[in-house]
């Protein structure tokens, strides 16, 4: 037990220094998110205008998305670190090992927890700096980290399993577009009761995306919302248990070591 | 029970979907201490068999026990006592040398207490210690072989596979890592096989050499038998004085078999091989002659590979993506 302990831990550490030691990898998943808030708040202000819509900061209203984004950064820098170790033979090597493939999976989930807690806490600093009120108090943004931990783990996952199934970093990249349609298909910049477009507001609302942001979005305006919650809370969690499921299996069939 | 160090390989096979035998029933022994070197061009089945051997590819068919333990139901035993290094040295060059082998170390499975010592023992060993800290990224072909080998060894392994370990190096760097695989085999008694295409490789580090050529192993022995299975050595004599060329033919004759060897040079093929060196000299003593040129010549591994083969080696892995380009 403390043997394998010590194998997620070496394989996180890992993670967390190749990722720290490319400066695009850190800066672009912080900054690329704050600069679309800063646009779209900028643009779309006055749909706090609308009846029924739940602030009248926008701002406060989307920086739930910059923690999704943050996670869909996950799934790639997880899913592409994986599968240069597996184009570079570095996969092997660690196969030679008396690594464990548990070890392996959790090790990389653990180093996108530490990024995603990293900018998570980015972005509730500049939240803070630019004055949104989180209505959920300390104990919200807890919540919200715990929160970022949780989606950092179910994506990172998906990661994993991409790279496992390809073995192509180019392939994770061509796929991250992908991902982001998911975003923009969701209620990442309308409450999903005032989407008036019928298809569109049938889509948000069987988009997991959208459940994601509004738990977030639940903490920063809202305050204690147990619906919004428990449906983020679930929906990360079975994203991230079919996610490992799949992970773990497509390990199996890549590492053939007897 | 004593330490296991062979490697014992029955009919080994491995097909792959859509293509011809990569490995095609070898069968070889690897005993304890010994260097074992692989030799054979591009696509001859050397870096598929030590994929085998190392449990990252199952065979199709036949049995493999590396260190007593078989590679396919004991897959986790034969790791705990194997290194590896594999083709091209996969490091991340996000990491530095130090880092690496901390990795290693961890996965491995080495004490928190012991991986610090042991990551600096094996950078001093492999004259990495000035460049531990920086990136592996930075690192010359060379220093990169190093530190693979460094990391094959972390774990202190009885039996080790090296595949390829010096292609693409410069010669300084080359035989500083062959002189490191010599040290191992000799001072710690660890089994090394070792996969090369190049003949001096071979010759150099090798106890024994098994040839594959097509996935079967076409040939194998010491390098010594080898060359002498296929032919015996020849001696080339110049004499100082054009004249004396039909006398010293005369000498030489008793030695062996006389070539032609053209205007002024007399080849003799020593019937004896090298034991009848001394008598040539000295035959060309007693007759008072002087000569301007003497070298023996002895078969390479490559007259071994052409008359094994029916090709030279140097030129067989070229053959080979000719044709696969040309089916391609």
């Amino acid at each position: 037990m403390k043997t394998v302990a010590a194998q997620v831990g070496a394989v996180a550490r890992r993670s967390v220094v190749r990722t720290s030691r490319q400066p695009a990898a850190v800066v672009f998943p912080l900054i690329f998110p704050m600069l679309l808030l800063l646009v779209n708040s900028g643009g779309l202000q006055a749909s706090t205008n609308l009846p029924g819509f739940p602030t009248d900061s926008f701002v406060a209203f989307a920086l739930a998305v910059p923690f999704i984004q943050g996670a869909l950064f996950s799934t790639m820098n997880a899913g592409t670190d994986l599968a240069r170790d597996i184009q570079t033979g570095f996969l092997n090597r660690l196969s030679l090992t008396s690594m464990r493939g548990t070890a392996l999976i959790a090790g990389l989930l653990a180093g996108a927890v530490v990024l995603g807690l990293i900018q998570a806490s980015f972005y509730v600093a500049v939240g803070l700096l630019i004055g949104v009120d989180f209505a959920s108090g300390a104990l919200g943004i807890l919540v919200l980290f715990l929160f970022a931990a949780v989606i950092s783990v179910s994506f990172g996952a998906l990661g994993v399993f991409l790279a496992l199934r390809t073995g192509s970093g180019e392939a994770i990249q061509g796929l991250f577009p992908l991902l982001f349609v998911f975003l923009f298909l969701s209620s990442m910049n309308t409450p999903r009761n005032l989407i008036a477009v019928d298809w569109f507001h049938f889509v948000a609302s069987i988009n997991p995306v959208s459940y994601l942001i509004e738990c977030v979005r639940s903490l920063i305006i809202t305050g204690w919302d147990g619906q919004a919650l428990g449906l983020g809370f679930g929906f990360a969690f079975l994203i991230g248990i079919v996610a490992i499921t799949v992970a773990t299996f497509a390990l199996r069939q890549r590492l053939v070591r007897t | 029970m004593p330490r296991d160090n062979s490697i014992e390989v029955d009919g080994l096979v491995r097909e792959f979907k859509k293509g011809p035998r990569a490995v095609d029933g070898i069968d070889l022994r690897v005993e304890p201490g010994e260097i074992y070197g692989f030799l054979g061009p591009n696509g001859a089945g050397k870096s598929t068999t030590v994929l085998m051997l190392t449990t990252l590819l199952p065979p199709t068919a036949g049995t493999a026990r590396v260190g007593g333990y078989d590679v396919v139901s004991e897959g986790p035993k034969v790791r705990s006592v194997i290194g590896a290094a594999l083709q091209e040295a996969a490091l991340d060059p996000m990491l530095t040398g130090r880092d690496h082998l901390r990795l290693q170390a961890t996965l491995q499975g080495i004490s928190r207490a012991e991986r610090k010592q042991r990551s600096q023992e094996l950078l001093d060993r492999v004259g990495l210690s000035e460049a531990a800290d920086r990136k592996v990224g930075g690192y010359s072909g060379g220093m990169k072989r190093r530190l693979d080998l460094a990391l094959a060894l972390v774990h202190r392994p009885r039996i080790i596979f090296l595949d390829e370990p010096t292609t693409g190096l410069d010669i300084q760097s080359r035989t500083a890592l062959w002189d490191e695989v010599a040290r191992l085999a000799r001072d710690d008694g660890v089994t090394i096989f070792l996969t090369t295409q190049y003949l001096e490789e071979a010759d150099v580090l090798a106890n024994r050499v098994g040839i594959i050529d097509h996935g079967h192993i076409v040939a194998e022995g010491t390098p010594h038998e080898l060359k002498a299975e296929i032919g015996l050595p020849s001696v080339h004599a110049v004499p100082l004085d054009h004249a004396e060329r039909e006398r010293l033919v005369a000498a030489l004759a008793p030695f062996g078999e006389s070539l032609d060897g053209g205007t002024g040079e007399v080849i003799v093929r020593l019937r004896e091989g090298l034991a009848g060196l001394p008598g040539v000299v000295r035959a060309v003593d007693d007759a008072g002659l002087t000569l301007a040129h003497l070298e023996i010549q002895a078969p390479s591994l490559d007259d071994v590979f052409l008359a094994k083969t029916g090709r030279s080696l140097e030129g067989a892995g070229e053959d080979e993506q000719d044709e696969a380009e040309t089916a391609a």
